[in-house]
């Protein structure tokens, strides 16, 4: 899977690697700013004001 | 052998088609993306998210204070003048916020002079803690009102606006900027209680039927960090209302007491 995407990427081995890292600076950007306060919700423990 | 030869199997080699991806490998690869997304929730969790939360929070508080300093201020309340001249205005009570609604910034100088956290009406998770910020309780006084204005906040994880609050130091501003004006209340004692003593809600905090006439502020964040066994509560006192047209209270214009450490 990965190392089909390594052949997808376009030109030589230092732009692969720029591409990518590109790549998993989107994606963690869309973890930390938008999926994981979407998702923790339905993860972390319940109401925590009063019993 | 010459080294055309040696150059010419290289090539062929590298034409040669690679081992296509089996559903074993890519059910692997998935996996392991699979593990790295948790391992980065936790980070994101405990820390990265408070990081970028936090930031936020801060930067709107900043922009909203800002935009009430430029737009016109409101008539100042009538006041009375005590016997060595100094000025006390009456409060300007602002209404009850519905669930989710602002009522106004939290500005607490020992957090940091950059600490400008929006208070919202409801104490739920999903409608105002996670993603707004501090919450009313519903049952609340408002900010100047006779009585106890408590509030809960988040002490660990969404920017954390209440992690601190054991680091307060007696007499410490906390102050609530409202369009009308500034309340300051200076911060008094901290209590731990379990989370059912809803006692420290009440109008004088912890005792029941008793009025005194005081105006009292309650801060009230899960204890110990990282626990929802106990409940962290941060008392404080009116001190003065200052109209907006007056400017910013001496609170918040003196130098800032040195920011506490963060409680980790």
């Amino acid at each position: 899977m990965y190392a089909a995407l390594w052949r997808l990427l376009p030109g030589p081995w230092w732009l692969k690697l720029f591409i990518l890292l590109v790549l998993v600076t989107a994606v963690l950007y869309a973890l930390f700013w938008y999926v994981f306060p979407w998702v923790s919700p339905f993860i972390t423990p319940g109401e925590v004001d009063v019993e | 052998m010459s080294a055309s030869v040696v150059s010419g199997e290289r090539r062929k080699q590298r034409r040669r088609p690679r081992s296509r991806a089996t559903v074993t490998s890519v059910l692997g690869e998935l996996l392991l993306t699979a593990g790295v997304i948790v391992l980065l929730f936790v980070a994101w969790q405990m820390w990265i998210g408070d990081i970028i939360i936090n930031a936020q929070k801060n930067d709107e508080g900043a922009a909203i204070s800002q935009q009430l300093a430029s737009s016109p201020a409101p008539e100042p309340p009538p006041f009375e003048k005590t016997d060595d001249g100094t000025i006390v205005y009456q409060p300007v009570i602002p209404a009850a916020p519905a669930e989710g609604e602002w009522l106004g910034q939290m500005l607490i100088p020992r957090f940091g002079a950059d600490y400008n956290k929006g208070i919202y009406g409801g104490t739920t998770r999903a409608k105002t803690l996670d993603h707004l910020g501090i919450g009313v309780y519903t049952d609340s006084k408002m900010p100047g009102e006779v009585g106890n204005f408590a509030m809960a906040g988040h002490r660990t994880t969404w920017g954390k606006p209440f992690n601190q609050l054991d680091k307060l130091q007696v007499g410490d501003a906390i102050v609530v900027e409202t369009p009308d004006g500034w309340f300051t209340y200076r911060f008094r004692t901290l209590e731990y209680v379990k989370p059912n003593q809803t006692e420290v809600l009440l109008d004088v905090p912890q005792m029941p039927g008793v009025a005194t006439g005081e105006r009292y502020i309650t801060l009230t964040a899960c204890s110990p960090l990282y626990s929802l066994a106990e409940r962290i509560v941060a008392y404080g006192v009116y001190e003065s209302f200052q109209p907006r047209a007056e400017g910013p209270p001496t609170a918040l214009t003196d130098p800032p007491p040195p920011p506490a450490a963060p409680s980790v």
